[in-house]
Parts: C-alpha cells; structure tokens; sequence
C-alpha cells in the first residue's frame, strides 16, 4: 500500500515527460504549442488562486499583472529600447514589478466589501489597458497598438530556447523545448502553491475568507495577509507575463483585456476554487476546449459548405454559460476541495448572516 | 467658443445618460446588495432593439417621421428589456440569492458574457450607425453650442428621473422597494411579496436602461456589441460616487462624472503639457471610483458606511 504513491508519481512523471512527444504524434506538433499555453494558463490559475481561491478576494484585473510582467520583459529584452538583459535577470525584475504593483493596488482598496474589490481591480486593468494603447506618444513607451516585437529568444548559458536544438542525440523544435521550460516553472508553481496552502499563512487566508472579524478576533492580521494574497497572485501573474513575452516574441496590448482576467477566473471556478488539482484540470480545460472547438467550424462547412457560426465566436459565449451554471449547479467546481463543498452548502450561509448582523450593530 | 461651457453642457448631457444607468445598479444594490453586471449589457441590448426596429421601419415606410420611428425604437427596446432583466434575475440571480456573496457575482460576469456575445452572433461584430433621422439643430448657449438632441437627451433624463422618484417615494411598490431595501425579512413579515418587490426592481431598471441605450446610441450615432461594458462600468462609479443604494445619489454621481469626464479630457492636454491626451477620457471615471472607494466609501450622499468583508 505505501508504494502506491510512489508508483503513480512515477508514471505521471513519464507522461508528464513523454506528453509532447505523444500529443505531437496524435494530434500534429500546433498542438504542442497548446500544451505550452495550457501550462502557462496553470501558473497563471493557480496566481490568482491564492487570491480569489485562498484568501477569498475577487480580482478582475489580474491580468494587468500579465501584462505588466509581458511589457517589463519586453522592454528589457528587445531592440524597443535597445536593452538585451538576459533571461534570468528579467523574468524576476517582472515578477517582483508585478508584485509591488499588487501592493500598491491592494492597500487602498482592502478596506472595502469585496465586491467594491472585484470593480476597483476591474477598473485597474482597464486603467493599463488604455495606457498600454496610448504610451506610444509623445514618448514611445508601449508602441501602442502594434505592441512591441521582436522581443529577445530565451537563451539559458548558451542554450537558445528558439529553433529547433539536439538535446540528448533527440532534435527538439522550440515548442518542444518551451514545454519543458515551462513544466518546470509550473511545477515549482505548484509546489509552491501546495505549500502555501498547508503553511500558517495558508490556514491564515482561508480564516480570513470564512470570516473576516473571527480571524481577525484570532489575531490574525487581515490587512497585512490580504496584501500579502494580492502580492502573491499578483507576482505568479507577472511570471507568467515574462514566459508568455519570452515564448511569443511579441506582445500587443490586445493579449492584455478583461476577458483574459474572466477567462483565468472561469477556470479556477470551473476546476474548484481553492483547490488546486481541480484549478490545473480548469486551466487545462479551458485551454484545450477552444482549440478542440475550432473542429466545429470544419464540421459546419463540411456539412453545409459554409461556416454559419464561427467558433471562436461561440467561445466565450460558451465560457459564460459555464460560469453560471456551474455557480447555479455545482458552486463548488469540478474537482471541489473537501472544505469548498461543506462552505457552498451550508444550507443558508449561516456564517454569513451572523456576520451581516455583526455589521450593522457596529454600522 | 467657450470651450468650458462647452465641455460643461457635453459633459451634463453624458452625465445624464450615466445617471439613467446609474439608477438601475443602485436600486438592485440598494436591495440586493449585487453588482448587476449584466445591467451595462442589457443597455446595450436596449440600442440594439431599437436600432433593428428603426431599420425595419425605415424600409417599410420611408415617408414616417424620424421622431416617430426612433420613438417606435424606443417602445420595442423597453419591454424587450424587461423581459430580459426579469429573466436574468429570476434564471442567474434568484437561485443564489443564499449563496456566498462571489457567487452571484461570478454569475453576474457570465450573464454579462452571454449578453455580449450573443449580441455579436445577432447583430455583428462590426459597428451599428444610427440614422440620422432626428432633427439636428444647433442653439447659441451662453457662448456654446447645443443641439436639439442633447436638448432632449437632458429633458428626457430629467423627466424619467423625476418619474422614477415619484414611483419610488409615492407608490406602494416604491414604499415596497424601500421597505425591501431597509431588511427583506421585515418587509416580507409586513405582508410585502419580496421576491416580487426584486423583479419589479430588476425591470424598472431594465426600462431606463432601455431608453438610455437608445440615447447613447442616438447621441454617438453608433451602437456597437461593446458599448455596455465601459458604458456600464462608469455608470457603476457613478453610482457609487452618488453613494451606492441611494437614488438621488446615482442622478448626482451621473451627472457629475459626466462633467468630470468632459472637463478632464478637455483639460488633460494642457495639464500634462501634451504628455497625455483626450484619448485618456475613459480613464477618469476609474480614477474618480478609486478616490471615491479611498476617501469616502459611503459616496457624497450616502449613509451607510460599506463594510470590510
């Protein structure tokens, strides 16, 4: 019995290696490059996790952390303003921007109801957004628009991440090559992940997301731990904002909109929230999904002769149809944790009401 | 010109059409304590009813007056959007109404999603142009110019909000709503049919959403699958710059986020020395909520004081 453990980690192990290799013959090698997004939609799930998931605050702007990690490493890897940092000096600078950012966000917005949180965040990355466009005059700062390309390839002590390499006598194309990159990366996400959650911080988040004035009434420092939920969702977003800019080549304003921050939020209510086996089976899923939907599209015009309803645009009306049904059905995800699902169905938020009363009486 | 006054009337005549929409996230806040997210959407369906109707008529009888037909709009796209808020409120909205407070808002952000996207498969990806069929004359006003349209787009949002205060503070479903307003569980105790007393809420709003779709749409001449959401987001701030829950506050908030918006991207060129421009308009109404949120989360005329959780 105390084998088993180890057994099935061996074997995820050789999947988790030989995958590309298997999908790349199944399925042609674009769909190798789904799988490198698939990850980087995993690291960044499991980001704002720790934020809705763990501490249990809404954030709709997650993705102006994205953005925010993408443009930095673009800035500082490319022929825009003719810097060339290397790859392990830029992608923290990213991380560590996006996390200041997160601070400097959370602070004066912590003090209010979560929903308030939920439009301030909203209006933040609309806020980027619009300055991401703009920036490009009087001093070009973002290239507006066009976005900025040529974006330096990621090159580790000699080893160019770009164009096809011979790794081991095996010649890897660079999406072969980025999925290892970025299964490491999102593996030490994971861990890191896990081990929040398990840590004093961890149980502290999830105190705080139960009951604010009972963590509080326990000595935990709610201010301090919200911010600390934000910094750290915010510095897995700008992670993976570098990885994407060092993976594309080229970022554009247009990667950066809200619907990036409620597809990112789709997935991790649709996997279970707070729970991360069920938020990397979301992030997946919702990657893979879109581009299984594009065979609709053949399906129609080989059965009509003409495509009828484009299914990208079908996408994110079918991602909305999920987001309320799963909330209506099954609030709790797919893959719910244990503790998710005795939250949901208390019969009628008997916490909440409590806290509600405490509120007024103070008020 | 005057470019103050200018930028004072545009921004009053925005502001009006902010307030409109305004109203329809404070009531069902004022009740629910729900961001409606799918209130900015549902103006957006509002101009585009309408638009498809004044097609329709304008083909069918080129010789009908412009007022008439945009009116005619105008009477399609309102029950068209009760119909849809009651709808929302009872299939997305009412089965949660016990559940965690992210999860009507989760929700709120899919009807949101489904309401756009189902509006691009019917109407287009592309721009919609509104016709110009309303009559366009333009006044001198104290050095300034207004047109006929914006004339009317302030008098009607005037006269709808004195409308909707009247309902609200005179009738019994106002009595009702306030009630709600004030703790569900009494109201229900005192005889008052809550669930119902909510959907009434819901479509009210629903009906000065219609109306200020059409206005926004008249007023820019355009109409667009996109329009609800940045529409609905400043409405939002608007609301709670009023102070959220409270009606007169979201007819102040409106009006004054317009102004603030018109004067900021007016001025923002010459305050900056160039470095910034009036494609930076939008940006405002999120600063304005921010500093709002910070300085005074209860909104200049509200009074309960938006708690921590």
């Amino acid at each position: 019995m105390r084998r088993k453990p180890q057994i099935a980690f061996f074997w995820l192990s050789v999947l988790l290696v030989a995958l590309p290799f298997l999908t790349g013959a199944a399925l042609g090698n674009s769909w190798v490059r789904v799988l490198d997004f698939a990850l980087l939609y995993v690291m960044l799930a499991l980001g704002l996790n720790i934020v809705v998931g763990y501490a249990g605050l809404l954030d709709l702007g997650y993705v102006a952390f994205y953005a925010l990690g993408a443009y930095l490493y673009a800035w500082l890897a490319s022929p825009h303003f003719g810097v060339h940092l290397p790859f392990w000096a830029v992608l923290p600078l990213g991380a560590a921007l996006a996390g200041l950012f997160g601070v400097l966000l959370g602070a004066p917005t912590l003090r209010l109801r979560g929903d308030y949180l939920a439009i301030v965040t909203l209006g933040f990355g609309e806020i980027i957004r619009i300055f991401m466009n703009n920036l490009n005059a009087p001093v070009n700062i973002t290239n507006g628009p066009q976005g900025i390309n040529l974006i330096d390839p990621v090159a580790l002590g000699g080893f160019r991440f770009a164009g096809t390499q011979q790794v081991l006598g095996v010649s890897l194309p660079s999406t072969y090559l980025f999925y290892y990159l970025f299964l490491a990366f999102t593996l030490a996400a994971i861990f890191i992940a896990m081990r929040l959650q398990d840590s004093r911080i961890g149980r502290a988040w999830a105190a705080l997301r139960e009951d604010e004035v009972a963590a509080a009434a326990m000595g935990v420092n709610t201010r301090n731990l919200k911010l600390l939920a934000f910094a750290m969702g915010a510095t897995f977003g700008g992670l993976a904002g570098g990885l994407f800019a060092a993976f594309q080549g080229f970022i554009s304003p247009e990667s950066f909109n809200l619907w990036e921050s409620i597809l990112i939020l789709c997935m991790i209510v649709l996997g279970g929230m707070g729970h991360i086996p069920g938020v990397i089976l979301g992030a997946v899923l919702l990657t893979v999904l879109p581009e299984a939907l594009r065979y609709i599209g053949d399906w129609q015009r080989h059965a009509f002769g003409h495509v009828y309803v484009d299914p990208s645009d079908l996408r994110m009306l079918l991602f909305g149809l999920a987001l309320v049904l799963m909330m209506v059905y099954r609030p709790a995800g797919l893959i719910p944790s244990r503790q998710r699902k005795r939250e949901f169905a208390a019969e009628d938020g008997v916490a909440e009401q409590e806290q509600a009363s405490l509120y007024d009486a103070r008020g | 010109m005057d470019i103050f006054t200018q930028q004072l009337i545009n921004g009053l005549v925005l502001g009006s059409i902010y307030a409109l929409v305004a109203l329809g996230y404070t009531m069902v806040y004022g009740i629910l304590e729900l961001i409606n997210f799918a209130h900015g959407e549902v103006t957006m369906i509002g101009a585009m009813v309408a638009l498809s109707v004044i097609g329709l008529l304008m083909g069918a009888a080129p010789d009908l007056p412009g007022l008439m037909v945009v009116l005619a709009g105008v009477l399609v796209a309102i029950p068209a959007c009760m119909l849809l808020a009651f709808a929302i409120e009872k299939m997305a909205y009412r089965p949660l109404r016990k559940a965690p407070r992210l999860a009507p808002l989760i929700t709120a952000i899919g009807v949101s999603i489904i309401l756009q996207n189902a509006a691009m498969l019917i109407w287009g990806r592309q721009y919609v142009s509104f016709p110009r069929i309303l009559p366009e004359a333009r006044h001198e006003l104290f050095g300034a110019h207004i047109t006929d349209l914006q004339i009317a787009i302030v008098a009607l949002s005037l006269l709808i909000m004195a409308g909707l205060w009247l309902l609200v503070q005179k009738t019994r479903l106002g009595r009702a709503m306030r009630a709600t307003a004030q703790s569900k569980e009494v109201a229900a105790l005192m005889g008052v049919n809550v669930d119902r007393v909510i959907s009434a809420t819901f479509v009210i709003g629903a009906a000065l959403a219609a109306v200020a779709g059409v206005l926004v749409s008249a007023y820019y001449g355009l109409a667009h699958y996109y329009m609800g959401f940045l529409l609905g987001l400043k409405a939002f701030s608007a609301a709670v710059l009023g102070g959220i829950g409270n009606i007169a506050g979201a007819m102040l908030g409106g009006l004054l986020l317009g102004v603030i918006e018109a004067l900021g991207a007016g001025y923002i060129g010459d305050l900056t020395g160039g470095f910034l421009g009036s494609h930076y308009q939008d940006v405002f109404a999120f600063f304005v909520l921010i500093l709002v949120l910070v300085l005074r989360p209860s909104g200049l005329l509200g009074e309960r004081v938006a708690s921590r959780a």
